[in-house]
């Protein structure tokens, strides 16, 4: 068979597909036609041109997709050996127990009758069901589409997400500036023209682009911060680790105890408001609560002034580099770069994370931020002068059930009968433990109600039920979540009487399933997508070059026994009597005609064409469009304008030329969190430096636990998307580090640290605490702070040396093993990794 | 005459180079210009990570190592079985059947960038992805999957304004290598910060001078706002440093030792006519 070549799209970015003998042999970026393909954008900032390369980049972590394909697949359906769905289940073996191979047919009949078993037993509430946070690419194949339409029109109790990687912001920082449906993001448009013309200086504060800010977008934007550099645009980062993109790019590098940020913040508002540099017209015109809040720093409220002083000895810099930085910031025309998703890691994931949040907008409140040059932005998504008013839908634009966009009848918000709600981060104690009580509703992107609504699981009455059946899809939560041995006692627990896992890999929680469930990757099935669009809550936060749209053939036939997820479901539903609901009678490929036909693709070009080609590039912007610049409305006090707030239901309300919060300013002094509990002292109204409930602090923890272990998203795997399959990931130091033939997770330490622990690098070294234990890979850097230790999260590996026993010392890397699982805070349930405490010392097996 | 140009400077680490070699080379036979590359262990583009300086001066580079393409290439003289040629376009390409596994090219290469296949019994490298040029392709798999422009390859006379400023890598033997770098990490900086302790701020504005203790040639420049300086792309050698305000008194630091990139550290710059503390 002669070589084909085919599209696809992946979540690092779009690839081209090189298949011989049905057997995929290459993939590489697309590199554009220009004789077709729609001509690039240009800007003109302070006498240079800038337009971008004329094709699409991949994240590192797609660039060996091929071995994803290919590696560590579940190739058959199975069955846990001594799971007897009709006598002894032995949840206790789950995690310990072999695997038997079973046909299709008795895999799915299984399924079908322990499910129908189920809803008789205890009712449709038993039944709860999750993907993991990342899957493979396709519009309608990815997280939100054929498991969310299942369950939804079968009846399940929902599993709420936590916003995980951005916390602080999405309970914090909607309190302050509304955007609620942004889940606490601001808006973000058309902000690369404006830094390249007028800022002066991008502070980094706990963000890293270079290594997580691209989201599904290749690198695409990696060259415009190349840009700003030539412009010579300072860039000042504020990590305890020195990041790769501080690393390789910055200017200055400021490197706080974790944790204290809040206080660097208030001490940086202290120095602007003795030394009067601040922007007197927008605190009085676009804030509320000013008052109390420069009081409160003065030292009017409780007799401590946030001095730099006082500061200094919190964070563990020198008084005169906070006060330098705060000179320098309003000094300059500065953006901040949080705020946005791109803007979202360790520090707003950690104890009391809303109140770094908040003050960081309080900050740029004081510079005034939407005048140009001075914004929230880190030289990523919302930037660049592409088209955004081009329809073309996002995954997630129909919540749980993507097909819902286009089909006759939408089973998302409306179509599950099932009231009752479980919770992704308490979900073990949901399970062994009931009842169990929170507070906010996971992504509370509706309503700013939404954040104070109380849920139980069981729910009180007679639709409630205890959660007895677990359905899951794609990557591990045990790498994800936080205390995750809670995991592995949830599924060995007995109150969970069946465990389903669908998916491509043996990931590290597929073992603990009673049924396993073979799926494809998008590369056995088609699909159609934009590049990077996340749609729904990502409002247009587009990341890339050029907005590409992508037909995703079928490149190669399904690997082993394994079905598309969308199969797997139809194949169910069938059984369970609904597979005319589930399809509409549709094959997968009317579903994805409907979607073109609904988007605007066709004002442009043919489906035939589109499916021949594979791609379609979304003309830029005229280049006589002026630029609609995040905030330029509301610093000028004029109803907003901008493209990306003006679209996707339940949308912005019309709240003229103000904020979404009560008094349509920025709140120092949040009148929603006044109204909800106005004594919260862990979420005050205003916000403030509270300490930890676990750092450098609390002296009773640091006696057994010394030091301070941050856990960003990781550099070389979409979460748990690509590592343990893609092994050529495994060659790169950074990632894991090849010791003894087995590839172990690097955690990073300073020299000092290491030397008084005789660690040196490369060792192999336990790192815990009172919650479990990890082996990693020493990597003695100056790249990290002494006192604190650096590790991603997110490996894809979970290895105990005893199989199956919680506790048991993990070699994969699953650093998440030892997070806290205590919550951001008493009133926000969302995870605080990074406010972990352990201790360090040289393995020895 | 083909040449490939890496800029350190515009690296940011992503290892796209090295893995999409991968992709190239793993499990697919491109004879009769390479057998397939093993899955781990060869690295016909590698890249190292360089980690210097302290805390809070830290600076990551990235080199790349990789087959230079000699033009008098020490491979093709020491090969025993003539496996070893050089193509009309300057690339140089082991031939992997009519290697016979000697390992004297691995020897003779100066860059240590030849590596050899136990399985297949032959020595493999980097083919700047001959193959792909043979069919019309523009570039290898590497420079295609780089993000940023760091890697570029071409024609030598097209990339000639570039090259002028270019440099190869040293060697023992004289080889002539096709492959170019800017910025090669082979200078460093010299970096530190002055403050005042008695006012408990950075000091802005400061002179400092770094003098070679050897040429004696000197370069001074002023303090930033947060009373760093950064003397950037300094020769290794022996160096002292004056730091000088008016209104404080004056301080050497010497001598300073530069072999790789250094912090010296926040410097206490006494005002006059106080007494210290």
């Amino acid at each position: 068979m002669s070589e084909q070549v085919f599209m696809q799209c992946t979540v690092g970015g779009p690839v081209r597909v090189y298949v011989k003998d049905g057997v995929i042999t290459r993939m590489r970026p697309i590199v554009f036609d220009d004789s077709v393909d729609a001509p690039s954008w240009l800007i003109s900032a302070r006498g240079k041109k800038y337009t971008p390369p004329r094709k699409t980049t991949l994240q590192t972590w797609e660039v060996p997709e091929r071995q994803r394909v290919y590696n560590n697949r579940i190739q058959h359906p199975a069955k846990r050996k001594h799971f007897d769905p009709r006598g002894a289940r032995h949840p206790e073996l789950r995690g310990k127990d072999e695997c038997e191979r079973i046909s299709w047919d008795e895999a799915l009949e299984m399924v079908a009758s322990e499910i129908t078993r189920i809803r008789e037993t205890y009712g449709p509430a038993a039944i709860t069901a999750m993907t993991s946070s990342h899957h493979n690419w396709g519009f309608l194949h990815y997280k939100l589409g054929p498991l969310g339409r299942f369950f939804n029109i079968l009846g399940y109790s929902q599993c709420l997400d936590n916003p995980d990687s951005w916390e602080g912001w999405h309970w914090g920082a909607t309190h302050t500036w509304g955007y609620w449906w942004r889940l606490g993001h601001c808006e973000q448009s058309e902000l690369l023209q404006d830094a390249l013309k007028h800022a002066e200086q991008i502070i980094f504060w706990s963000v890293d682009p270079n290594s997580t800010s691209y989201m599904y977008s290749g690198q695409d934007n990696l060259i415009w911060r190349h840009w700003l550099k030539e412009l010579g645009i300072q860039f000042v980062f504020i990590d305890p680790y020195d990041n790769c993109t501080s690393a390789t790019m910055g200017d200055k590098w400021i490197a706080p105890r974790p944790g204290t940020d809040a206080a660097l913040a208030e001490a940086i508002g202290y120095v602007w408001l003795t030394e009067d540099t601040y922007d007197h017209f927008f605190v009085e015109n676009r804030t509320f609560g000013f008052d109390e809040w420069k009081k409160h720093i003065l030292g009017g409220t409780d007799g401590i002034p946030r001095t730099p002083q006082w500061a200094a000895e919190i964070c563990d810099l020198p008084a005169s580099t906070i006060t330098a930085l705060a000179r320098e910031w309003a000094a300059k025309k500065t953006m901040l770069a949080v705020g946005s998703i791109y803007g979202a890691t360790g520090a707003c994931r950690q104890a009391f994370a809303t109140e770094w949040a908040r003050l960081c907008i309080y900050l740029m409140a004081m510079q005034g931020f939407g005048r140009p040059g001075v914004n929230f932005w880190g030289g990523t998504a919302g930037a660049p002068p592409i088209d955004y008013r081009f329809k073309m839908f996002g995954y997630s634009d129909n919540g749980w059930d993507a097909f819902g966009n286009v089909a006759e009848k939408s089973y998302f918000p409306f179509g599950n009968p099932v009231t009752q709600k479980t919770y992704r981060i308490l979900l073990p104690d949901i399970v062994m433990n009931p009842p169990v009580s929170w507070i906010g509703e996971g992504f509370c992107g509706n309503s700013i109600e939404q954040q104070f609504q109380r849920f139980t699981c069981p729910e009180e009455g007679p639709n409630g039920a205890p959660i007895k059946m677990i359905h899951r899809h794609g990557g591990s939560f045990i790498s994800t979540m936080t205390e995750t041995n809670k995991w592995v006692q949830m599924y060995q627990h007995p109150n969970l009487e069946f465990v389903v896992m669908q998916d491509c890999h043996w990931q590290s929680e597929t073992k603990f399933g009673d049924i396993i469930l073979p799926a494809t990757t998008n590369f056995e099935h088609s699909d159609l997508s934009e590049w990077g669009a996340a749609g729904g809550y990502g409002l247009n936060d587009f990341n890339s070059n050029h907005r590409v749209c992508i037909y995703q053939h079928k490149c190669i036939e399904p690997l082993w026994e394994s079905k598309p997820d969308y199969e797997i479901y139809t194949l169910l539903a069938e059984r369970l009597g609904f597979r005319e609901e589930y399809t509409e009678g549709r094959d997968f490929e009317d579903w994805i005609r409907i979607v073109f036909e609904k988007s605007d693709l066709p004002k442009h070009i043919s489906y035939d064409e589109f499916k021949k080609k594979g791609y379609f590039v979304v003309p830029a912007m005229p280049p006589d469009e002026e630029p609609r610049v995040s905030f330029r409305w509301f610093y000028e006090g004029r109803p907003s304008d901008v493209y990306s707030e003006d679209r996707t239901p339940p949308g912005p309300p019309k709240t003229g030329a103000g904020l979404a919060t009560p008094s349509g300013k920025v709140e120092f002094v949040s009148q929603t969190l006044a109204a909800f509990d106005p004594n919260d002292q862990e979420r005050p109204p205003m916000a403030r430096y509270i300490p930890s409930w676990e750092g450098y602090n609390t002296a009773e923890l640091t006696e057994k636990y010394p030091l301070q272990l941050i856990s960003p998203h990781p550099r070389f795997s979409y979460h748990t998307h690509n590592d343990n399959k893609s092994y050529w990931l495994d060659d790169i130091p950074g990632h894991r580090v090849k010791r003894d033939g087995y590839a172990w997770w690097p955690v990073r330490i300073h020299p000092s640290d290491a030397g008084a622990r005789g660690v040196k690098d490369g060792d192999i070294v336990k790192m815990y605490n009172g919650r479990g234990t990890v082996l990693c890979a020493a990597h003695v850097t100056e790249r990290v702070r002494p006192g604190t230790v650096h590790s991603y999260e997110a490996a894809a590996k979970y290895d105990p040396l005893e199989p199956g026993v919680a506790g048991s010392p993990d070699r994969g890397g699953c650093v998440n093993l030892l997070s806290p699982g205590k919550m951001v805070s008493k009133n926000v349930p969302g995870e605080a990794q990074n406010s972990c405490l352990v201790e360090i010392a040289k393995w020895e097996a | 005459m083909k040449v490939l140009l890496i800029d350190i400077d515009k690296c940011n680490g992503c290892y796209n180079c090295q893995i999409a070699c991968k992709d190239e080379h793993v499990a697919n036979d491109w004879s009769p210009i390479a057998k397939p590359q093993p899955d781990t262990g060869q690295f016909w583009h590698k890249v190292t990570d360089i980690v210097q300086g302290s805390v809070p001066k830290v600076r990551v580079r990235y080199m790349h190592d990789t087959c230079q393409q000699c033009d008098e290439a020490p491979c093709i003289t020491a090969c025993r079985s003539a496996a070893i040629y050089k193509r009309d376009d300057g690339i140089v390409i082991i031939d992997p059947e009519k290697c016979a596994g000697n390992r004297s090219c691995l020897d003779a290469c100066p860059y240590n960038v030849i590596y050899f296949n136990t399985d297949l019994n032959i020595s493999q490298k980097c083919t700047m992805c001959a193959h792909l040029l043979d069919e019309g392709w523009t570039e290898p798999r590497c420079v295609d999957a780089c993000p940023t422009g760091a890697l570029k390859f071409g024609e030598e006379e097209e990339l000639k304004d570039l090259l002028a400023s270019a440099e190869t890598l040293p060697s023992d033997t004289p080889a002539k290598p096709r492959v170019y770098y800017l910025n090669l990490p082979n200078k460093y900086f010299i970096a530190g910060a002055v403050f005042d302790p008695m006012a408990d701020e950075v000091l802005e504005g400061v002179t400092v001078s770094l003098i070679s203790l050897e040429s004696k040639r000197t370069i001074t420049l002023q303090t930033d706002f947060f009373g760093d300086f950064w003397f950037e792309k300094q020769e290794p050698g022996r160096y002292s440093l004056k730091i000088e305000k008016t209104g404080y008194v004056a301080a050497t630091l010497e001598p300073i030792e530069a072999s790789k990139d250094l912090n010296v550290g926040d410097i206490a710059l006494q005002p006059q006519g106080e007494t210290h503390v």
